[in-house]
C-alpha cells in the first residue's frame, strides 16, 4: 500500500532531489520517466513480497484467527496512526515539522505493512496487505481510538495536539514492541524488534516538542496543556485486554496492554514534571457495552480516515500506472 | 551448447547502489543479507533501513536488474526484517564515502536495552561526537532530527555555517 504515495513523492523526490540533484547532477523528473516496462496498480507496492517472513509458519498451538486478528490490531494502529500523521504535511508549524511528522507516519506504515500482510497470510482467505488496508468497512478495523483522533485539518488543526497524541502513542506502543520481541511468532518478533528503534525516536521527538511547548510561553503551556486533556480520555483503552489478546498471551505471542501502565506513568511523568505540566484528571472515554476499538467500535473520526485513505483506490479499482 | 561462464553474483550485487544515498552501494550500505547462486539462478536476500524505506522496490528492481544484465535467468530477491538493520553495519568504506559525499557518518549505534523502560532522551546528545564533514569542526548543532531521508538528520557547524546532513545512528 502507499497511502502515502504523496509524501514519498515530497520528502525522497522534491526535497531530497534538490539537495543531491545539483551534486549528482541528477533531475528530480528522471525518475519518473524511467521506463521498467512494467506497470503497477497505481495504489498499492506493486510487490507481494513484503518479506519473507510473513509466509513463516504459525507458532504451534496458537489459533490462527486469534493471531490474524492481533496483527490486524497493531497494524491498524500503526496504520490509521499514519495516515492521521501524514495529514500535518504542509500543515506543520515549520517544513521540518512535516518532514519529521511525515517520517514518523512513513515508519509506521511500513510497520503496519508487515503486520497487514502476517493477517492477509494467516488468515488465508486470499486476501492481501493492500485489499484489507483499501476495502475493509470501519466495523473491521482493529485500532485504538487514540489513532484516529483528527487535529491536523479545519478549525480544530492544533499541532500541541499532534505532540499530545504522538506522545501518548509512541510511548504506549514502544513499551508494547519493547515486550513484544521475545514473541513467539517470528515476524511479531521481527517488527518489534525494528519498530523499537524507530518509536524510540518518535517518543523522543514528541517529548522534546513537549517540553519545548510546556516549558515555553504562558500561550504555548496552555495549548500543550489543553491537548493533554484532550488526549487524556482515551488512554484507559489502551490498558484493557480483549479476549484474543488474553489466549495469546497465555500462547506466548501477545503482550497484556495492562502490563504496559505503570511503564507508561513513569515515562508521562518524567516528561510532564520537567515541562511544568499537570497530570490530566479526565474520565475514561467509555466503551459501548465493553466494546471499542478491538472490537471494531469506532469513533466517528475514523469514518473520516477512511474516506480520505480508501477512496481513491475504491474509485479505481483496477488502475495501473 | 555453449556454456558461458557468468560473473560472481556478489561481485555483480557489488556495483548495485543505494538509490537515495547513490555514493553508496547496498554492500556498504549492510543491507545486503546475502548472495546465493545455484547455476544461472540467484537469490539475494536484503533487509531495509526503516521499516518504511520507500526505496526497497527500487532496490529489488536494480538488483534484478544488474543480474539480469549478467546472465542469470532466474533472480530472486527476498527481504527480511529479523536481525534489524542497524548503522553498525555500514562498512568502513562506506563511512569514508559518506563523509566525502558531505553526509556524516553514524556514531556506534546505542544498543536496545534488554529489560526495563527504553530511556527517554529528553536533551539533545552531547555534539562533540558529530564533526563537519567539510571543514572538521567539532561541536555542530542539530537543526532538525528528522532530515530528508528517514536515515538522515540535519545539522549546522558553527565554524564554516554549512547545513549538512548526518545519518543517524540506528
Amino acid at each position: 500500500m502507499s497511502t502515502h504515495g504523496d509524501i514519498h513523492g515530497d520528502i525522497h523526490g522534491n526535497i531530497h532531489g534538490n539537495i543531491h540533484g545539483d551534486i549528482h547532477g541528477d533531475n528530480v523528473y528522471d525518475g519518473l520517466a524511467d521506463d521498467h516496462g512494467d506497470t503497477h496498480w497505481a495504489f498499492g507496492t506493486g510487490f507481494s513480497d513484503g518479506g519473507t517472513e510473513i509466509t513463516a509458519p504459525v507458532p504451534g498451538g496458537v489459533d490462527r484467527a486469534d493471531l490474524a486478528e492481533y496483527c490486524l490490531m497493531l497494524g491498524d494502529d500503526a496504520l490509521v496512526f499514519s495516515q492521521r500523521l501524514a495529514e500535518w504535511v504542509s500543515n506543520a508549524p515549520e517544513l521540518e515539522e512535516d518532514v519529521a511528522l511525515a517520517n514518523t507516519a512513513l515508519d509506521l506504515l511500513g510497520q503496519a505493512r508487515v503486520l497487514l500482510g502476517r493477517a492477509a497470510h494467516v488468515e488465508g482467505a486470499g486476501r492481501d496487505e493492500d485489499q484489507l488496508a483499501y476495502w475493509r468497512t470501519d466495523a473491521e478495523f482493529r485500532n485504538v481510538a487514540l489513532a484516529e483522533l483528527g487535529c491536523a485539518i479545519g478549525e480544530h488543526g492544533d499541532f500541541a495536539r499532534a505532540i499530545a497524541q504522538l506522545l501518548v502513542f509512541s510511548s504506549w506502543r514502544l513499551a508494547l514492541l519493547h515486550r513484544l520481541r521475545d514473541s513467539a511468532d517470528p515476524v511479531l518478533a521481527a517488527v518489534a524488534g525494528k519498530g523499537v528503534k524507530e518509536l524510540t525516536y518518535h517518543r523522543d521527538y514528541a517529548a522534546r516538542w513537549t517540553l519545548r511547548l510546556g516549558d515555553g510561553t504562558e500561550e504555548s503551556h496552555r495549548h500543550m496543556q489543553a491537548a493533554l486533556e484532550w488526549v487524556w480520555p482515551r488512554l484507559a483503552e489502551l490498558f484493557r485486554v480483549s479476549d484474543v489478546e488474553r489466549r495469546l498471551v497465555a500462547a506466548g505471542v501477545a503482550v497484556d496492554p495492562a502490563e504496559l501502565r505503570e511503564e507508561m506513568d513513569g515515562v508521562l511523568d518524567e516528561v510532564l514534571g520537567r515541562a511544568t505540566l499537570t497530570r490530566p484528571e479526565r474520565a475514561a472515554a467509555g466503551a459501548i457495552g465493553g466494546r471499542s476499538g478491538r472490537q471494531g467500535v469506532h469513533t466517528e473520526a475514523l469514518g473520516h480516515v477512511l474516506a480520505e485513505m480508501q477512496s481513491l483506490a475504491r474509485q479505481h479499482p483496477e488502475a495501473t500506472w | 551448447m555453449v556454456n558461458t561462464v557468468l560473473t560472481d553474483p556478489n561481485a555483480v550485487v557489488a556495483t548495485v547502489v543505494d538509490p537515495e544515498m547513490p555514493m553508496l552501494t547496498l554492500a556498504d550500505l549492510g543491507v545486503v543479507r546475502g548472495v546465493e547462486v545455484d547455476g544461472d539462478a540467484v537469490t539475494v536476500t536484503i533487509t531495509p533501513t526503516y521499516s518504511g524505506c520507500p526505496a526497497l522496490e527500487e532496490m529489488r528492481a536494480d538488483l534484478r536488474a544488474a543480474l539480469a544484465g549478467a546472465g542469470y535467468r532466474r533472480v530472486e530477491v527476498r527481504t527480511v526484517f529479523a536481525p534489524a538493520w542497524s548503522t553498525d553495519w555500514i562498512t568502513e568504506d562506506g563511512r569514508r564515502k559518506l563523509a566525502e559525499a558531505g553526509v556524516a557518518p553514524p556514531g556506534r549505534a546505542p544498543r536496545t536495552a534488554a529489560t526495563g523502560p527504553i530511556p527517554l532522551t529528553l536533551d539533545a546528545p552531547p555534539a562533540v561526537g558529530v564533526r563537519c564533514p567539510r571543514c572538521g569542526a567539532p561541536g555542530t548543532e542539530e537543526l532538525s532530527r528528522f532530515g530528508p531521508t528517514a536515515c538522515t538528520e540535519l545539522r549546522r557547524c558553527p565554524a564554516c555555517r554549512e547545513p549538512f546532513e548526518h545519518m543517524k545512528e540506528l
